[in-house]
């Protein structure tokens, strides 16, 4: 793992979507067992190039998201390498049998991206907003979760996922994403990467949280308060390791995830530290609630997801702490 | 009278050993196991390319048994051909087996893909197909469907993918034994006509008597003759063919029985093999 956090953070030029196709060409070109799915959303996906450039390895499976995950297995039972892609609420909330029983149970090798994660939604509504993809698939065995945070991250993690094995779940906003990782930055799946160390509170936030966890971590050191920042872009597994060294460290924690806190980056932060050194854990997230249509600026502010919700709930969790 | 007797013997070798691993049980999916007895002959007995000393050679046929629930039938043909011991054929569905009541990739040698979810099996099939296109090798991908199965709206979505990506090396079958678990499929939901329906949705499509191993494999080599599209065989079946306590009891998908009820079947199964091997000596 080594990567560099920059020093201010500014929207990226590229879109997650662009980096994504452009990330898998690259790899295509040089493995033919990569391969991509998609079910009509391919002017949304953005991966028109990928499949001008290989027509032969890129199959539009029309609006079928339940097949589309079961041809995505038999692929990688005969060897390929296959990237399917659906909104985040029908990549999983339908297709939750054959992500679990064609892919998982049978212990295939197949990547799954889930776009427009929550909030990102936006003028799509509540029928189209996940923020439960990451809870419903919590509990599928073995599976691998992830939340990459800008295009660097997102470039580094389909390179490492290139030669691994497994069920992999990719939640992408695929728009313009606040960059805050340098260039050529690398990770290591299941290991958080702290973007601010600090001694009093330690936030954990994933995807379009990351930025807000920075501006509250910013404004609380304007208040003498040291809070560390941690981007769990993994949630399962969840990083047990860092959490009970930040545990050990801070005393508290506040969470920050575009997603259900029931089922979600939260609660995977309160069962880990439950079994290693518990801690206060204040929750910032969508409060058990569905989603409904508006900018993505009006459903943050409804849905309380956004730097100032974060710093209270840090102070709150700091008042625990000190019981 | 059938001419391929080699064939016949081996479909009752198939159907004694299906019931012996199932009477050992004491109770199991024995209709739907029964029913499908000719095609898993007819493709273990030559049709079928494959290496029991290399279960996961690429360039082999793969076969998906879409209804998981009859691996019972495919342990026997598996074992039969030499992928495993016959003696394993007992384990089945004790805890740590190698033979899942449902079939299991990563369980038993020789299983192609993990099913028992009704209705995903044509997709990974679908899958097995277009990948092994993709990487050049000249592999046919079989699956066999269940009749009941195809209440399940995702095998309709692999039914339309199918034939508009070509997949002609692709052939599956569709066990119409007319009986799911609830009673006669008819009853429970009617589907209309099965041929009909698929050859609708563009498949090359035949139907045949399902438990004629000559019919059987006729309409597999025909399959393979068909180009641009893929194949469609709809097995005429009747479920719990060959043993008597399941031809008499309605429903039958899954039957739980005492030994001294099953013995007359294992019996006539027994009878039935004796038959077939004597008509194959007499024949040669």
């Amino acid at each position: 793992m080594s990567y560099t956090v920059k020093k201010t953070f500014e929207k990226e030029n590229v879109e997650m979507r662009a980096a994504y196709c452009a990330t898998l060409i690259e790899m295509a070109k040089s493995d033919e067992r990569i391969c991509v799915l998609d079910s009509d959303l391919v002017g949304s996906s953005g991966m028109k190039p990928f499949f001008k450039e290989f027509p032969e390895r890129a199959i539009d499976c029309g609006i079928q998201e339940n097949n589309m995950i079961g041809v995505a297995a038999g692929l990688s039972a005969a060897g390929m390498v296959p990237f399917a892609h659906s909104f985040a609420p029908f990549a999983v909330r339908r297709c939750l049998d054959q992500i679990f029983i064609s892919c998982a149970y049978a212990k295939l090798n197949v990547r799954i991206l889930g776009t427009d994660p929550g909030i990102t939604a936006a003028y799509n509504g509540g029928t189209h907003m996940p923020f439960e993809d990451m809870a419903a698939l919590m509990a599928v065995p073995e599976i691998t979760l992830v939340e990459p945070t800008d295009s660097v991250q997102l470039r580094w993690l389909l390179r490492e996922l290139k030669d691994a094995w497994g069920v992999y779940y990719i939640r992408m906003a695929r728009k313009l994403q606040t960059g805050v990782f340098e260039e050529g930055s690398r990770f290591e799946l299941g290991k958080a990467a702290v973007l601010r160390d600090g001694t009093d509170v330690c936030i954990v936030a994933s995807g379009i949280m990351v930025k807000e966890a920075l501006a509250a971590a910013e404004s609380l050191a304007g208040q003498g308060i040291s809070a560390a920042v941690l981007n769990t872009f993994t949630w399962k597994p969840i990083d047990d390791a860092a959490l009970a060294a930040y545990s050990a460290k801070c005393g508290c924690f506040v969470t920050a995830e575009n997603h259900n806190v029931v089922g979600g980056l939260g609660s995977a932060v309160a069962s880990s530290l439950a079994k290693s050194l518990p801690a206060p854990v204040e929750t910032v997230g969508v409060q058990d609630r569905f989603g409904q249509v508006g900018t993505e600026a009006w459903l943050r502010t409804e849905y309380e997801l956004t730097d100032r919700a974060i710093e209270r709930a840090a102070k709150r969790a700091i008042e625990r702490k000190r019981g | 009278m059938e001419n391929n007797k080699a064939l016949r013997v081996f479909a009752e070798e198939v159907r004694l050993e299906t019931l012996r691993e199932l009477a050992h049980l004491g109770f199991g999916h024995v209709g739907g196991a029964m029913s499908i007895v000719e095609v898993l002959a007819v493709l273990y007995g030559g049709e079928l390319r494959h290496d029991p000393a290399r279960p996961r050679m690429e360039e082999r046929d793969k076969l998906v048994i879409s209804k998981g629930h009859a691996g019972p039938a495919l342990y026997a043909a598996l074992a039969l051909r030499g992928f495993f011991p016959k003696e394993t054929l007992l384990t089945l569905n004790q805890g740590g087996t190698t033979l899942p009541s449902h079939c299991d990739r990563n369980k038993t040698p020789g299983v192609d893909m993990t099913c028992g979810s009704l209705g995903q099996g044509l997709s990974a099939a679908c899958g097995i197909a277009l990948g092994d296109r993709s990487l050049g090798r000249d592999s046919y991908t079989y699956v066999i469907l269940g009749d009941g199965e195809c209440n399940e709206g995702q095998v309709w979505e692999a039914a339309a993918f199918a034939p508009h990506n070509k997949l002609d090396r692709l052939i599956a079958f569709v066990d119409l034994n007319k009986q799911q678990l609830d009673g006669a499929c008819d009853d429970v939901l009617y589907m209309g006509d099965m041929t009909d329906k698929w050859a609708a949705f563009g498949w090359h499509t035949q139907k045949v008597d399902g438990h004629s191993v000559d019919a059987v494999l006729d309409a597999v080599r025909r399959a393979k003759e068909t180009h641009g599209k893929p194949s469609m065989i709809i097995l005429d079946t009747v479920k719990g063919h060959g043993c008597e306590l399941a031809e008499n009891t309605f429903p039958c998908h899954h039957i739980a029985f005492t030994a001294e009820a099953i013995a007359p079947s294992l019996a006539r199964a027994e009878q039935m093999l004796a038959d077939a091997r004597k008509a194959l000596g007499e024949g040669r």
